[in-house]
């Protein structure tokens, strides 16, 4: 590799775009540019060619902090033994009707 | 391989199977994630460099429609090559690296860009046989098991419509222009034919890659397939602009109901993948002169975002 390669790249930014109002911001890729201004300015040119899009974040790919998929047993496990919390774990009479 | 990677290479291969995606932090085994990284930055430099023939004729369009087409078309594939490094980065390549592998030549990219554009009609020619190829190639790819590289794909798909379109209605208009636009048309077809049935790769017994990619479900279809797909629907539509497809073998197949035809010249293939094409150095020269050539305007943007910042912590203090 170059010399000063890696050091010089830009930084990574995370782009998520909102296709209209009324849905939520959805993960479209990722891009690099020097500061966020510019981030903003290149996803639009990347990711919104076609009017995909209403309103776009960029956050830094490194202030994202992720779960990891390893611990998913443990990490989710608090909830997986709540039934009570699903609308089926209640029998309610059918003459009751609908709710 | 020791007992725990046994273990989680088949529950990994069990999750492929089941037709669950994988995604950037789940375990995989190494040699599928430098597969990927080999076929994304490959993938990735080929739209880059496909670039390069088109903006020969970006000055030469023949009305400001064509160039105003052309100049979308070639930013399309920009923005293709950008989806696909940032969905390769997952993998933990870095972009520099990604770069530096183009730019010395390590990496490859679709030997296609290594033709010359000689003539407006290269321009059709392109769009239609050359990203009706890619198409082909990228709806199957829409499927693969790695998550950002089949999400990335179907944007690229969803765009690429575009370009086959308006090749064809280049070929269209030259075809039913004056003797000489059409002369040229039939010689666009004439040199760039074969050069699209290369773009499938190596015949399936003699592809390195497949039967593992396949096993991995990264390729969905095997490259011989894709290439009579890609025959099959293209002849009727050269058909159409009463153009010939250069090759005396060609002939439907009542049996198969598929044409067949005759066979790829696989010297020059290697030859042009080897890097003795008509453009293979005309190409990566202008390539690592666009990205020397820019080096200076991302210092300055750094530099500039680095100043604002010490700006905004000294205002703050």
């Amino acid at each position: 590799m170059p010399e000063n390669s890696t050091e010089s790249e830009l930084p990574l930014y995370e782009v998520f775009i909102r296709s209209k109002n009324g849905l939520h911001h959805k993960h479209a890729g990722s891009l690099h540019a020097p500061d966020a201004e510019m981030a903003l300015t290149n996803a639009r040119d990347v990711y919104t060619r076609r009017s995909e899009g209403v309103s776009i974040w960029v956050v830094k790919a490194t202030d994202v902090v992720a779960s990891s998929p390893e611990d998913k047993g443990n990490f989710y496990e608090p909830n997986d033994d709540k039934l009570y919390r699903h609308p089926t774990f209640y029998n309610i009479p059918d003459e009751v009707g609908h709710m | 391989m020791d007992e725990v990677d046994m273990e989680l290479e088949k529950a990994f291969q069990s999750k492929i199977d089941a037709e669950l995606k994988i995604e950037p932090k789940d375990w995989m085994p190494d040699a599928y994630r430098k597969t990927l990284v080999r076929q994304m930055s490959q993938h990735a430099h080929s739209e880059v460099v496909g670039m390069l023939p088109e903006g020969n004729w970006l000055t030469r369009a023949p009305s400001l429609k064509r160039k105003a087409i052309l100049m979308a078309k070639i930013q399309d594939e920009g923005g293709h090559g950008l989806y696909l490094y940032s969905a390769a980065e997952t993998l933990g390549v870095s972009r520099d690296e990604m770069y530096e592998q183009l730019h010395s030549g390590k990496a490859k990219y679709s030997s296609i860009f290594n033709y010359p554009t000689l003539n407006w009609a290269d321009i059709g020619a392109i769009g239609w046989l050359v990203d009706g190829a890619a198409i082909t190639n990228q709806i199957a790819l829409c499927r693969c098991s790695y998550g950002p590289y089949a999400r990335a794909m179907v944007k690229v798909c969803k765009e690429e419509s575009f370009h086959q379109r308006q090749g064809y209605e280049i070929m269209m208009n030259m075809s039913n222009g004056t003797k000489e636009q059409k002369e040229m048309a039939q010689d666009a077809i004439n040199r760039w034919w074969w050069p699209a049935l290369m773009m499938f790769g190596p015949h399936d017994k003699n592809s390195d890659h497949t039967s593992q990619s396949m096993t991995w479900k990264i390729k969905r279809t095997s490259n011989d397939e894709l290439r009579q797909r890609f025959v099959d629907a293209t002849v009727p539509q050269a058909d159409y602009l009463g153009l010939t497809v250069p090759d005396d073998k060609l002939a439907w197949n009542e049996e198969t109901q598929s044409y067949d035809w005759g066979e790829i010249d696989w010297d020059e293939f290697r030859n042009v993948v080897a890097g003795n094409g008509l453009c293979n150095r005309e190409r990566l020269q202008t390539r690592r002169d666009a990205h020397d050539g820019g080096k200076w305007v991302r210092d300055a943007a750094l530099a500039y975002a680095e100043k604002q910042k010490k700006r905004m912590a000294d205002k703050a203090a």
